[in-house]
């Protein structure tokens, strides 16, 4: 079998969550064990559902503050979702060292635009309510029904020329690549959860096969809006938190592999890498500590035709852990921990944690499992990534985070339980994600050395 | 030497018929897709036609309808689609060896948007004195008026899921949604992930329609789209002096691509080989082309390269290094001039000896799955020795000077095709097909 021949390392991580942008203050509030969800502060929630979910918060981010200037105006296009791409890109292309277009206007960059990729996966991006609901305001008639003959006559002319573009799912690397000029191989992957960690193994594939020398990869999604709430909603995703519920109380509904678990609670986060080829790293003296050893991806038989439920498919997603296993040279015992999707949702956790035990049989019961939902909410396209960027800060710091909500994960055979962060010794950690639609992928992240 | 890649099945859903050689038969004559839109009401719109899916019924071509109850539109094109192409394979009478090494990489767009309810809910949801959303009114219309798989079914990766069901798929699976590029990339990725020995069967292509109010509305607010008054069937027309921009055409194209290897051990007959893909940004600007055509030459040189095609070359036997390009050709201003500019930039002098047509003139364009159907037609072009036209190529533009097979097909000796597709934003992606030779 042909396999890539150059190695893949990270140089640059990139996390913007609820706890503000880069990876300092992601991880004090992972090792503290502090929640980012709370209340929902910007829109009367009460006919939701759920009343909570983890925002990223307006003071600790500020997308026209990490732009350069010449690019302000255009902030004005960007969706949510946009920002959080762009934002987490600048934190990674910053923590790598590298020197960019939107780094350092003018300079020479570090490596040369046209071998450096982009692979951002990204969710389908609702248009703004309230900016849709103005124009449209201005097309009814007289019952106060809405009139499309108005509405083709006059009243579209009330959205912005280049409404459209806000929405776009590949605008988030549209972005990305104008600010920091990356020329290269670029794609944009809309597989839900699951989006961020396809991203990262595409990311992986086009430098292992010499299209590129590095790329920013990863995923960014909100799903913090109406039309998000609505169809996490209907697809029976959320746990219940009625409006008036404390953060901590809502944190504790988000029990991944629990065996009372009752649904998640939704995030918004930009995850995105600088992945390097080994060699070109090594020769600009940049600081890599963990590579990405080996990736894998399948597809679930879906019970259901929309791929909501796939409590069946463990085998499914077992078969893109053993890819990734087999793509890294290396067997399940090897494996140190796992950082899965882990929404609190029960039939996605029952099928992420029967291919687990599928890939790992009884040893699963010893392998630590990072949940990340109770503390930064589900974050769509997300949500792979940031968890590739966790396993990966793990091997670096040799230790595992907190974990908060889930008791009696042992009762599944699962090591989940609420605890205190620990020193452990890491070498090896799976980074693994399924999603609404039943795509899946594996990554393998190795430390270096 | 590295895995040969060949295509075994080619399906397709269009605004001219849904099976090979209906569409095939029609781009020959230069029939056109296009007529008043019947979806919506447009008669008020800036544009008012588009090139719809007529007569299409999705049952006649899946195994059990039950299983794909609530079909989005695009869904439900991918589905037609690929049944062709799975069934042009072999794959329903000589399987694959493992159905964990069939994948499939699509470049699908969104489902279409419950636009009524959509639109009631948004109203019924707004404040007008504060300009808000009032999240309470907005929840109690959205929970009483919008439909559970409706809303599911407009994520971009469900034609993805209704595939892997009907063809019980489960190897690597991707969706990715690169605006008008991202079919292309689709079978390019495929191509890539069975080279590297991932898969050895991958279901490539792509299904999207944007023939929908608020889509119609998106593209007319960017005015990217043909306003032309008069005839519809005239209102494409790439390359010409006056063309006004594209018409919104919709549908699937798919393709089975399988190592050369595994299609031979199960009797599968090569149908093409796929020999090249290239993949760039523009980094440029979210609007505009970059206006030298970098971006997309770098594309094509870098589709070519794998190939092992010398653009400034030509052939032992005189001919220049490809037979035909499949232009991405939408009929905007800036697409066609910078597509103009970018060829010669990669083919120089030889640009002006390789035909390059749009099939958009006819079929209007696809958006996500514009690629898929184009690739098709190169395809069918090195089978049958015939090129399809541009139609409507009336008044010559004098600053684009190539060959763009006006108005009629035209015989000739096709081995080598290149088709390119350019996204919004900056996406460009170039594949290149050629004749099977044993």
């Amino acid at each position: 079998m042909p396999r890539s021949s150059r190695r893949v390392v990270i140089t640059g991580s990139g996390p913007l969550t609820a706890f503000g942008l880069g990876m300092a203050p992601l991880w004090d509030a992972l090792e503290a064990g502090r929640t980012g969800i709370g209340p929902i502060e910007t829109m009367d929630a009460s006919g939701f559902p759920c009343a909570a979910w983890a925002a990223v918060p307006a003071p600790a981010f500020d997308v026209r503050q990490i732009v350069p200037k010449s690019y302000r105006k255009a902030t004005k296009v960007m969706a949510r979702d946009i920002e959080l791409a762009v934002g987490a890109a600048h934190a990674a292309v910053t923590a790598a060292g590298l020197v960019t277009k939107g780094t350092a206007e003018g300079a020479a960059p570090t490596i040369a635009p046209a071998r450096v990729g982009c692979h951002i996966g990204a969710g389908l991006i609702p248009a703004d309510a309230a900016e849709l609901a103005a124009a449209l305001h201005t097309s009814r008639d007289a019952e106060g029904n809405f009139d499309i003959g108005e509405w083709g006559r006059a009243g579209m002319q009330n959205l912005t020329p280049l409404w459209l573009l806000k929405y776009l799912p590949n605008m988030l690397a549209c972005h990305v690549t104008i600010i920091h000029d990356c020329q290269g191989p670029s794609n944009t992957i809309t597989c839900a959860e699951p989006s961020g960690a396809l991203s990262i193994g595409e990311s992986m594939r086009v430098i292992g096969r010499g299209d590129a020398d590095a790329c920013l990869s990863g995923g960014a999604e909100s799903k913090l809006n109406t039309m998000g709430m609505l169809r996490q909603h209907f697809a029976g995703r959320l746990a219940a938190v009625p409006p008036g519920t404390s953060a901590s109380d809502a944190a504790a509904r988000v029990r991944p592999f629990a065996p009372d678990a009752c649904g998640t609670v939704l995030g918004e986060a930009g995850a995105i890498l600088v992945l390097e080829a080994m060699e070109s790293a090594a020769a600009r003296g940049a600081n890599a500590t963990v590579e990405l050893a080996g990736f894998g991806a399948s597809q679930c038989a879906c019970v259901d035709t929309v791929g909501v439920d796939l409590s069946a498919s463990g085998p499914d997603i077992a078969a893109a852990i053993e890819s990734a296993l087999a793509d890294a040279g290396i067997a399940a015992r090897d494996v140190d921990a796992i950082v899965p999707l882990g929404m609190g949702h029960a039939p996605t956790d029952a099928a992420e944690a029967a291919a687990m035990r599928e890939a790992f049989g009884d040893r699963l019961a010893s392998i630590p499992l990072v949940t990340l939902t109770p503390m930064l909410g589900a974050c769509g396209a997300g949500a792979s990534a940031l968890a590739v960027i966790v396993a990966a800060e793990c091997i670096a710091r040799q230790k595992l985070p907190a974990r908060l909500s889930t008791a009696r994960s042992g009762e599944l055979g699962l090591d989940a339980d609420a605890c205190p962060s620990r020193s452990a010794e890491l070498r090896t950690v799976l980074a693994l994600s399924t999603g609404l639609g039943g795509q899946n992928a594996a990554v393998v992240l190795r430390r270096t050395s | 030497m590295s895995v040969r890649i060949v295509v075994t099945g080619m399906g397709w859903v269009t605004p001219l018929g849904h099976d090979l050689d209906t569409v095939w038969g029609k781009l020959m004559r230069g029939a056109s897709g296009m007529a008043p839109i019947t979806r919506f009401d447009a008669r008020t719109f800036p544009t008012t036609f588009a090139a719809e899916v007529k007569d299409f019924d999705v049952s006649s071509f899946v195994k059990d309808m039950s299983a794909h109850t609530g079909a989005a539109l695009n869904s439900r094109f991918a589905l037609g689609a690929a049944s062709q192409a799975w069934r042009q394979a072999g794959l329903h009478e000589r399987p694959a060896r493992d159905a964990r090494r069939v994948g499939i990489y699509l470049g699908a767009g969104e489902g279409v948007i419950d636009t009524l309810n959509y639109v009631a809910t948004n109203l019924k949801g707004w404040n007008a004195e504060t300009g808000q959303i009032d999240g309470k009114l907005w929840a109690e219309a959205g929970l009483r008026l919008m439909d559970a798989v409706r809303e599911i079914e407009q994520e971009p990766n469900m034609p993805l899921a209704h595939i892997a069901r009907e063809f019980g798929v489960r190897g690597p699976a991707y969706n990715c949604l690169t605006a008008c590029a991202a079919s292309t990339q689709a079978i390019g990725e495929a191509f890539s992930i069975l080279r590297r020995g991932d898969a050895d069967v991958m279901i490539a292509g792509g299904a999207h329609t944007m023939i929908h109010m608020l889509g119609i509305t998106g593209f007319n607010r960017l005015t990217a789209l043909s306003t032309s008054s008069g005839d519809p069937s005239r209102a494409s027309r790439p390359f010409d002096l006056t063309r006004d921009g594209f018409v919104m055409g919709e549908g699937s194209g798919m393709l089975i691509l399988e190592t050369l290897e595994h299609a031979q051990a199960r009797g599968a007959e090569p149908i093409a080989e796929v020999v090249g893909y290239g993949s760039s940004a523009d980094a440029y600007r979210i609007t505009d082309i970059q206006p030298e055509g970098r971006g997309a030459a770098a594309a094509m040189e870098q589709a070519l390269r794998m190939a092992g095609i010398d653009p400034h070359a030509r052939r032992s036997d005189g001919r220049a290094p490809i037979d035909y390009i499949s232009a991405h050709g939408t009929g905007t201003k800036e697409n066609d001039s910078i597509e103009t500019l970018a060829v010669k930039r990669v083919f120089g002098d030889l640009a002006k000896s390789i035909p390059m047509s749009s099939v958009k003139s006819m079929l209007g364009h696809l958006i996500a799955a514009a690629g898929a159907v184009e690739f098709i037609t190169c395809v069918l072009a090195i089978r049958h020795g015939m090129l399809p036209p541009t139609i409507n190529y009336g008044t010559p533009d004098p600053e684009l000077d190539l060959d763009y097979v006006p108005n009629s097909a035209r015989p000739a000796k096709v081995d080598v095709c290149l088709s390119n597709s350019f996204g919004f934003g900056g996406q460009n992606d170039t594949v290149v097909v050629t004749r099977f030779r044993p």
